[in-house]
């Protein structure tokens, strides 16, 4: 239900989800601009670090807040997010890119890693090296975390790339894994049933119950798929895991030797 | 670590909860914790515990433990049979029970979801600040990795579970009749939605349980036919209930803008409905995002009863703005901490409802 009938066109629809929760929705379309609102609005309604705030989930268009109604009104927390949101530099645009929001993500294509590769490959007509040049080209975006821990839905993907998912989905696809289904692609943080198509693995750990923060990625993350040899992969995978016995939490640790590699 | 309890009949599905993990949804982290949460408090506070600690999620029963010490127990949630060594006690109460003793829970006359909570608290793997047990993501629970419990399992207090009134804590008089009222209150509550709808008698003659929503986020992706069908029809429950969600079946609701949406932030409660037309109720497991339309979420001062709904039963939803809705839910609490109120309720005699002898 709309709280207001009439917004102004730049103003988020402030929407009820329930007495302990609003919708701050910025449109009705999937793009870098409205995610950047989004997403810039959820890192103000963070740190202003209000005691009853007890969850802000930033997604494609729009943000969760979820509030403890023992401490606080709904109609006052609705003033309270009504009042950041409206002081919050709220970006009109894509977000610029910051460097530091930038992560590589190693991969090692093909063969047992990628089993899917090959049909990729087939369905959209280029060659395994080809799929693998168009994967590892754009800077993604990180417009959400949802499905299970850590797991990024990413915008930015070329269509000459996409391929449904697979008829039968597999019961198990190993954490690290690097998939396509239909126009989207992804990482599997941690093992899971799934039916994308699978054309690489990465050897860094995305997610860790144990860590804090558990994931790597946040919503508005951006992230390049960087090709890497088997031999890599392994010293990766190697120096995640002396991290993780080391210094956990280590999902953060990227060796310098991630970038790079050769294809 | 002290072990209290040897899990002797795990039932169909028992898990350790508390309260949930908070905050950790824009991580892809279901919230988990009880599913009536004002059970697990109650249960708690029976034993002598902080609202919050880590209690014992029991499904339909059929379970039972063996105590491996001197060890005080208590019990709220679904109307169950409780015995020790098979004499009958009152099932909402505070048990003291001695080494080689077999409390067992039985299979509830009316609700689902019983808890048990144990003095002291219980012993588990904090997972993202939480004990709780999320089978389906494989977080928390007595291994940390998301398993239920089961046979043989050995149920500990943690060495130092201080926070604040500790495992020796007594509480005063007036500590107890406040205890008491907010039992009172929740069992009389709890009664009043499952007592009929669960009985015995002819399924004609059970009465629907009626649930409270707010309407939103996305109602207006319904036509107005479509919002009329939520809060005039009754809907009943399919067997597809669980932790995550309840699946209902009944006219369809109609949608006027397409049964997707761009995929968005799933709040406890909301009432999805995809293209069929037929509602789901997202609970404590639910994937932390969804991209079908919520026409409703279900009011805070509602949401615990959805733990013991039952395949069959029937429900009807009634809408009412969010301000009163909350209304509605500061009301209930103030007069459930109301000690007064709850002595006289014993008093004109539901019968052995709340024991606290054994806190006193």
């Amino acid at each position: 239900m709309s709280i207001h009938a009439h917004t102004p066109r730049s103003m988020p629809r402030f929407l009820w989800a329930g007495d302990s929760a609003v919708v701050i929705e910025f449109g009705n379309e999937i793009s870098p601009a409205l995610a950047a609102r989004a997403h810039t609005a959820a890192a103000a309604f963070e740190s202003a670090n209000l005691p009853w705030l007890v969850e802000v989930l930033p997604s494609y268009r729009s943000v969760l807040a979820e509030f403890d109604p023992r401490l606080i009104s709904p109609a006052a927390a609705l003033e309270e997010l009504q009042r950041i949101a409206e002081t919050a530099a709220i970006p009109e645009g894509p977000a610029s890119l910051d460097q530091l929001d930038i992560v590589s993500i190693p991969v090692c294509y093909g063969g047992r890693f990628g089993p899917d590769l090959h049909d990729v490959a087939a369905h959209t007509g280029l060659s395994p090296d080809e799929v693998v040049a168009v994967h590892s080209e754009p800077l993604y975006l990180v417009y959400m975390i949802g499905f299970m821990l850590g797991f990024p839905y990413l915008g930015g993907m070329s269509p000459r790339i996409a391929t449904p998912r697979l008829a039968t989905p597999r019961t198990i696809v190993p954490a690290g894994s690097v998939g396509i289904a239909g126009n989207q692609t992804g990482v599997y943080p941690m093992a899971s049933p799934g039916g994308w198509h699978l054309i690489g693995r990465t050897p860094m750990r995305l997610a860790d119950p144990s860590a804090d923060p558990p994931c790597l990625l946040r919503a508005g993350n951006r992230i390049r798929f960087v090709p890497v040899d088997e031999a890599a992969y392994r010293a990766i995978e190697a120096a995640a895991a002396t991290t993780a016995r080391t210094n956990a939490p280590g999902i953060a640790a990227i060796p310098a030797q991630a970038e790079g590699g050769d294809q | 670590m002290a072990a209290m309890l040897e899990v002797v009949n795990s039932g169909p599905l028992s898990t350790l909860q508390d309260l949930g993990r908070r905050g950790r949804m824009k991580y892809g982290v279901p919230p988990s914790g009880a599913l009536d949460q004002e059970a697990l408090a109650v249960a708690n506070l029976l034993a002598g515990n902080p609202e919050g600690a880590v209690g014992i999620e029991i499904t339909y029963g059929n379970f039972s433990v063996r105590a491996l010490a001197p060890v005080v127990l208590a019990c709220a949630g679904a109307w169950a049979s409780v015995s020790v060594d098979s004499i009958a006690v009152s099932p909402w109460t505070t048990l003291s029970v001695m080494p080689g003793e077999i409390v067992s829970v039985g299979a509830p006359a009316w609700g689902v979801q019983v808890y048990l909570a144990v003095r002291g608290g219980i012993a588990a793997p904090l997972v993202m600040g939480s004990a709780s047990t999320c089978t389906r993501a494989a977080l928390g629970g007595i291994d940390g990795q998301g398993r239920a419990l089961r046979a043989g399992d050995l149920i500990a207090t943690p060495d130092r579970p201080s926070p604040s009134p500790g495992p020796g804590h007594v509480p005063s008089l007036l500590a107890t009749s406040t205890v008491t009222a907010r039992a009172a209150a929740a069992l009389a509550k709890r009664q009043a939605a499952f007592a009929q709808a669960h009985s015995p008698a002819a399924a004609s003659a059970r009465r629907p349980v009626t649930i409270r929503v707010v309407m939103g986020p996305q109602d207006d992706h319904f036509t107005d036919g479509g919002r009329r069908t939520l809060v005039t029809e009754e809907f009943t429950l399919t067997n597809k209930a669980d932790r995550m969600g309840l699946r209902f079946e009944g006219p369809a609701i109609e949608h006027g803008r397409g049964a997707d949406i761009i995929s968005d932030g799933m709040p406890r409660g909301a009432v999805q409905v995809p293209g069929g037309g037929k509602p789901i109720i997202m609970l404590a497991d639910r994937q932390t995002t969804g991209g079908y339309p919520k026409i409703a979420c279900v009011a805070q001062v509602d949401l615990d009863l959805l733990a013991h709904l039952r395949p069959g039963d029937r429900v009807r939803f009634a809408a009412l703005p969010a301000e009163e809705a909350h209304k509605s839910l500061i009301h209930e609490q103030a007069a459930s901490r109301a000690s007064g109120r709850a002595l006289r309720i014993l008093i004109d005699g539901i019968e052995h409802v709340v024991t606290v002898c054994e806190l006193q």
